[in-house]
This record gives structure tokens, C-alpha cells and sequence, in this order.
């Protein structure tokens, strides 16, 4: 066996099924190797990073690793954004990179780049092969370290002459990382501090991010024996459904008014999977100034305490301890809390502005109503996403799929094909702005050469949204380089182009059918909803604010 | 508070080992004032020793941090009774035999060794902790001093106490 038959072999025995990639020149071993072994499903994408992405869409639809393949160099480099994003957001990856010879590597050779170098800080861990009989091992840890403690991208960087070299080794059973050993079993003596807090907290709240993904089921159970009030990050959505009454929505900048007043009068945060993200604490000493004790849980020691001081830290896997959590809970009694909230949540109900003009907001909400909030909803990055987060009423864990900690526009097109791999019976909806769906738009060709049945909602105002709507706010309508209706292309024609189906919308008597026409066809469509150009998302807390600074209606609307 | 922590770290001893903890220091901002490393007793294993300062929040990361390498076996911060050692090689211009004398007399107060003699330079090897270091440079600056170099701190827990490694064991 050469190398390159080596690496397939030890995917196939992680049990992978699909790699997302490209070829080039110092990766074609691997490439030959992979045109023989028909197993191994191979989607080809038109950008490394759409590779990328598309592999973290796949890893967050399906909770497995994601695998993604590139060339050195230009390819492996353009994997760096979508190995930022899966840092960031914990998503499961193994990267694998062609390098060149071994022999050439440090002489500045074609298509070289340190690419172990750069990736570095962008990567849970990585890998230079320099010795064909390691690769097995190498290969196993990656794929154990990429899924286990909080998960991430693993980088193996494969020098071309090794991927031709004879092997002569054996595949290892177990593994050996001295260094690497996180702890899944919650102390048991901190869950039992964590659960007599709660129940004598007064205004307690849970807060799940996307590390209780998987967590979805015994969090569920531990919700409906407490009745504890319940806020998702970005990340969480979907852990649990949107539409059960103790769910309040989602914290931060653009979250709702009761889930931020919620965190801001609480004097218990029970944070499950989170790590507290400037985007859902903004100023970190105003945040949760009622707080007595803030009960941790995270896999991740050095997301506990690294933002907000936790008095019950709990390391440890989300589904473990919610389950202990769930075991030992008691319905809160809590009623006055609840008065209070309920009495936000009546007063503040999310803007949704309906005055007879095409927005996003509703495109968004029609869509929710019409698949029951079941469908997987994938995002770009912007002011679409927000909205989509605020209308979508996600019901099932996995099935919101958007850039968080990164924001990495032009995540949307390649992750919904990852998510669509990986879930190829569901209705797969990507909602998208213009801008963000420029970036990755050659990712289309893959849609279609696949026959993904991606439904592409593609919300168009004609601007950079979010950039403009901060411009509004707080650069006195300077609108500096946002302005892009004069030079978007046709998308219809576009999509069209490429032999995907597309229409536009432009009325919003027009929605409803449109949302029928979309959810009825059985292939990919593109649906281009050309919205009211000027809109902000709110409520909004500006940057480095709090939930005293939150913004609840558009300023220009409430001056009118 | 802001305070001086001498750190020990274990690693496996692979190549880029050093550049990861480095660049992890850099990224988020953790301040170094001195860095040393060698090998081990252990067969693989490789020690570093940092001085960083920060409050108790900043140790508790750079900690946190530095045991989420994968390569980091063990991460020690040496609170209690410390042995703390730095070695220096200072070499200083010379004139004449007055200025000799002088500088031999320094050097003997901080027990410090002449390594290296000639016509215009003497070079000076002195052990210590990285204040006394610190001292027997100031005393040197009135003369004219051509070069120094020091190792950076080294330290160990006195006593009985060392920093065990867990049994290898295999998982999964």
C-alpha cells in the first residue's frame, strides 16, 4: 500500500463517508488513490473554501467529522477561512493538505506555503507527516481530537512523496495522547452545588449555546420538569424548540428584549455549552449585574472563567451533565419571575413591521409557518441572519446552521451543501443576503452537479445590511462602500445559468406563493426576494453596550 | 493584583512544540519575560520554564490555555518554597590593571566566575536567581560592558514535592 492508499483506508475505518474537496498538483495520490476506492463519496466544490465549508455544514446537520481535502499551498490556504470558522463555532473537522516533497519542503518550492505554520492558531491541532508508517496513527488521533472534548479542525499536512511512499506499518487500535484527556463526567459534588443553587435561586435562567447541541434531549427533560426560563445563543437554537412557552429567545446585540432583560435581572445563569461571546455579553462588567452564581458547564476548562467568573464551574459533556441535571431537578417555583417576564415578552414582541412592503422578516416568518419550523435553515452572515435567527422557529437541534464566532460571510451556499449531504431527505433552506452570497456563489456549479435540493432564499436589499445599518446608527449616514444594487448581477439569470431554477419576488402580495413555489419544487431552486433596502434588525445592543443600551425599535421610525 | 509567577511546563518533545505555546502566548496577549527549555530525565519529554506576570486571572489562562495544547503534558506553577535559578555570560571591556582588579571584586561578590580572559575583555559566568543577576549587571554597567547573555529563569519546587507525570495510559 502507498500512502495515499493508507489515508482512504484509515478514513474509511473512522467510519467516513464523504469528503468535500479539490485537487491539485501535490495532492494527486491522494486523488488517484481516491478514483479507485468507490466507497468514499467525493463532492467536488469550485473553491477550497467552499470545501470547507461545506464539510462544517455536513459535521453540524450530522454531529460526525467533517472531511475536507485540498492541494498545498493556494488551496490549503484558501481552507484557512472555513478552519477559522470551525475553531471558532467548535465544529468537527479533519483537514487534509497535499504538501510538497518532503525533500522540498523550506526551498520555496511551487505551491508551497507552512501551511502547519499558519493554521496553527486556527486549528485545535496539526500535523506534518514526515513518515508514511505514521500516518494511521496520525489519522486516528486527529479524527479523536477533532470530535472529542470542545470539538474542532484538525489539520494534517501530507508531503507528496510521502503520499507515495510503501508502507510497511500497521493500523493502531487505541490511542495514545498523554496530553489530551478531556473530562466528560461532570464532578458529581458540583452538580449537586449546581442543583441546590437552583433551587433557591429566584430568577433563575438557563442559557444553552452550541456545544448542547447534542445535549438537545435530556435538556429538554430538565426544562420541563423546572420550568426554567430558557435562552439559545446563535449556536444553541434548536437545543430547545422555539416554540415551547419557557423558550425566550436569543441573548446578546440583536437577541430579544425578554431574553435580555431576563439575563439582566437573573441572579442564577445556568450556561450550558456556551462561552460567553462579546456578542451576547457586550460589556462584560454591566452584564448580568444581579448575578449571584453563575453554574458553568463546558468541556472546555478554559472557557470557564475566561469571560465571566463562574462560582460553580462544571467541567464536563453537556449530555452528561444535563442528564444528571435532568435526574435531580424539581419544578422551580417561580411564578413571580414569570409574571415578570411574561410581562417583557408582551410589551416587547420582536419589530416585525408590516406595512404592505416586501421585508425579510416576513420571508423569513413564511418560511417558518410553512415547514413548521422543521426544516434545516441555513445562514449567511449579516442582517438576513439575524432575522433569521429572530423568525425561524427552529424546532430540532442541528437544524440551524450559521457562522457564529467568526461571521464569516459566505458561509451560507457551501455549508447548506454540507448540511444537505448530510441530511438529503430534508428540506435544506438557505437564506442568504446579497453580499454574503457573492462571496461563495461559484459554489452553485456544486449544488448542481450534485442535484442538491438546496432551496436558496436569497433576501436582496442592495446593500452590505449590517454594515449600513451601523452606518445609520452610528457614523451619521455615511453610507462608505455599502451601495451594491447598482452592480448586483441578475441572480435569476444567474442561478439559471448555472442550470438551477430561480424566479424573483418582488411584492409582498406575492409571498406566500412564492414560499409554496419554493418548498414544492423537488430540486434546487433559487428564490430571489427583493426586500425593502433600508431596514435594521432590532432590538439591537450596540457594541460594548448593555441590556440598559438596548435599542428596541428602528430610530428612524420611532422620530417619524 | 499583578504578580510574578515562575511557570514549569512538560511537553512532548515534537518538532514546533516551542512555536505552538509561543504563538498562543502572543495570540492572546500573555507577556513572557523570560523563556528557557531543555530536555528531561523522561525519554521525549521536554521542559520549559516561563516567567509571566499577570493577576490570578491571566495565570489561571495562561494555565487553561497552556494545557489545551495537546502536546503539553503538565503545567505547574510554582507558588510555593522555589529553588529559581538564571545563568548569565557577561563580557566587559578591560583597561588596565587597576580596572582588572575592580572587576575581579565584583565578581566575587556575586560569585561570579571568570570564564574567559584577554588583553582588553573579561567574560564573566554568574548563577542566581534573576535578581541577583539583575544586581551584579548594574554593578558592571559603570564599566563597559560588551555583551551579556542570560538563559532566562529555570525554577523547581524545593523539598519533597515534584511535578509527577500521570502513568501513560491508552484511551479509546
Amino acid at each position: 500500500m502507498t500512502g495515499a492508499e493508507v489515508l482512504l483506508e484509515a478514513l474509511v475505518r473512522e467510519g467516513v463517508e464523504v469528503i468535500f474537496g479539490h485537487p491539485g498538483g501535490a495532492i494527486m495520490p491522494v486523488y488517484d488513490a481516491l478514483y479507485r476506492r468507490r466507497e468514499l463519496r467525493h463532492v467536488l466544490t469550485r473553491h477550497e473554501q467552499g470545501a470547507g465549508h461545506a464539510a462544517a455544514g455536513y459535521a453540524r446537520a450530522s454531529g460526525r467529522v467533517g472531511v475536507v481535502m485540498a492541494t498545498s499551498g493556494p488551496g490549503a490556504l484558501n481552507l484557512t477561512t472555513a478552519l477559522a470558522d470551525a475553531m471558532m463555532d467548535a465544529t468537527p473537522l479533519v483537514a487534509i493538505t497535499g504538501q510538497v516533497p518532503t525533500t522540498a519542503v523550506g526551498t520555496d518550492a511551487f505551491q508551497e506555503a507552512d501551511v502547519t505554520g499558519v493554521t496553527m492558531p486556527i486549528t485545535k491541532h496539526n500535523y506534518l507527516v514526515a513518515e508514511v508508517n505514521d500516518l494511521p496513527r496520525i489519522v486516528k488521533e486527529a479524527f479523536y481530537i477533532a470530535k472529542t472534548g470542545r470539538p474542532g479542525p484538525v489539520l494534517i499536512d501530507l508531503p507528496k512523496d510521502v503520499q507515495n511512499d510503501e508502507f510497511t506499518g500497521g493500523f493502531p487500535e487505541a490511542i495514545d495522547l498523554p496530553g489530551y484527556r478531556p473530562t466528560y463526567k461532570g464532578h458529581p459534588r458540583q452538580i449537586e452545588r449546581a442543583l441546590a443553587a437552583l433551587s433557591k435561586a429566584r430568577r433563575p435562567v438557563l442559557m444553552v449555546g452550541g456545544g448542547a447541541q447534542h445535549a438537545a434531549e435530556p435538556i429538554r427533560r430538565f426544562v420541563e420538569t423546572t420550568g426554567i426560563p430558557t435562552i439559545a445563543t446563535l449556536q444553541g437554537l434548536g437545543v430547545v424548540p422555539a416554540d415551547d412557552p419557557r423558550f425566550l429567545g436569543m441573548p446578546g446585540m440583536h437577541g430579544t428584549v425578554a431574553a435580555n432583560r431576563a439575563i439582566h435581572e437573573a441572579d442564577l445563569i445556568l450556561g450550558i455549552g456556551l462561552r460567553f461571546d462579546d456578542r451576547v455579553t457586550g460589556d462584560v462588567e454591566r452584564f448580568a449585574p444581579n448575578l449571584k452564581t453563575l453554574i458553568h458547564v463546558n468541556i472546555e476548562p478554559a472557557e470557564i472563567g475566561k469571560v465571566i467568573e463562574a462560582q460553580i464551574p462544571v467541567v464536563g459533556d453537556a449530555a452528561w451533565v444535563a442528564e444528571r441535571l435532568a435526574e435531580g431537578a424539581r419544578p422551580l417555583e417561580i411564578a413571580d419571575w414569570w409574571q415578570q417576564i411574561r410581562r417583557w415578552q408582551e410589551e416587547n414582541p420582536l419589530p416585525f413591521p408590516d406595512d404592505g412592503e416586501l421585508r425579510s422578516q416576513a420571508v423569513i416568518r413564511a418560511f417558518g409557518r410553512a415547514t413548521g419550523g422543521e426544516a434545516v435553515v441555513v445562514t449567511g452572515v449579516g442582517q438576513h441572519q439575524m432575522f433569521a435567527a429572530q423568525f425561524y422557529p427552529v424546532k430540532k437541534p442541528r437544524s440551524f446552521i450559521s457562522s457564529g464566532g467568526l461571521g464569516t460571510m459566505g458561509f451560507g451556499l457551501p455549508a447548506a451543501i454540507g448540511a444537505q449531504v448530510a441530511r438529503p431527505e430534508e428540506t435544506v433552506i438557505l437564506f442568504d443576503g446579497d453580499g454574503s452570497f457573492q462571496m461563495t456563489l461559484q459554489e452553485l456549479a456544486t449544488i448542481k452537479k450534485f442535484n442538491l435540493p438546496v432551496k436558496i432564499v436569497l433576501l436582496n436589499n442592495g446593500f452590505l445590511g449590517m454594515v449600513r445599518q451601523w452606518q445609520d446608527l452610528f457614523y451619521e449616514d455615511r453610507y462608505s462602500e455599502v451601495f451594491l444594487d447598482d452592480s448586483n448581477p441578475d441572480f435569476t439569470k444567474l442561478a439559471e445559468a448555472y442550470g438551477i431554477p430561480a424566479f424573483a419576488v418582488e411584492r409582498r402580495e406575492e409571498l406566500e406563493e412564492a414560499v409554496r413555489r419554493v418548498l414544492a419544487e423537488e430540486g434546487p431552486v433559487l428564490a430571489e426576494f427583493r426586500v425593502k433596502p433600508e431596514e435594521g434588525v432590532y432590538p439591537m445592543i450596540p457594541a460594548g453596550g448593555s441590556a440598559e443600551d438596548m435599542i428596541t425599535k428602528p430610530p428612524k421610525e420611532a422620530r417619524a | 493584583m499583578k504578580q510574578r509567577h515562575l511557570v514549569s511546563v512538560l511537553v512532548e518533545d515534537h518538532p514546533r512544540v516551542l512555536t505552538r505555546i509561543t504563538s498562543m502566548f502572543a495570540r492572546r496577549g500573555f507577556n513572557i519575560d523570560s523563556l528557557a527549555v531543555g530536555r528531561t530525565h523522561l525519554p521525549g519529554v521536554s521542559r520549559i520554564s516561563f516567567v509571566v506576570e499577570g493577576d490570578d486571572r491571566t495565570i489561571e489562562q495562561v494555565e487553561k490555555q497552556l494545557n489545551r495544547l495537546v502536546e503539553v503534558l503538565k503545567v505547574v506553577d510554582h507558588t510555593g518554597p522555589r529553588l529559581e535559578r538564571e545563568l548569565a555570560l557577561v563580557k566587559v571591556r578591560v583597561e588596565g590593571i587597576e580596572e582588572r582588579l575592580e572587576l575581579k571584586e565584583i565578581a566575587d561578590a556575586f560569585r561570579a566566575r571568570i570564564v574567559d580572559v584577554a588583553r582588553h575583555a573579561l567574560t564573566f559566568e554568574v548563577t542566581g536567581h534573576p535578581a541577583k543577576i539583575d544586581r551584579f549587571l548594574e554593578e558592571l554597567s559603570n564599566y563597559g560592558v560588551l555583551e551579556t547573555m542570560r538563559t532566562g529563569a529555570v525554577a523547581m519546587d524545593r523539598g519533597e514535592r515534584v511535578i509527577k507525570l500521570k502513568p501513560r495510559r491508552e484511551a479509546v
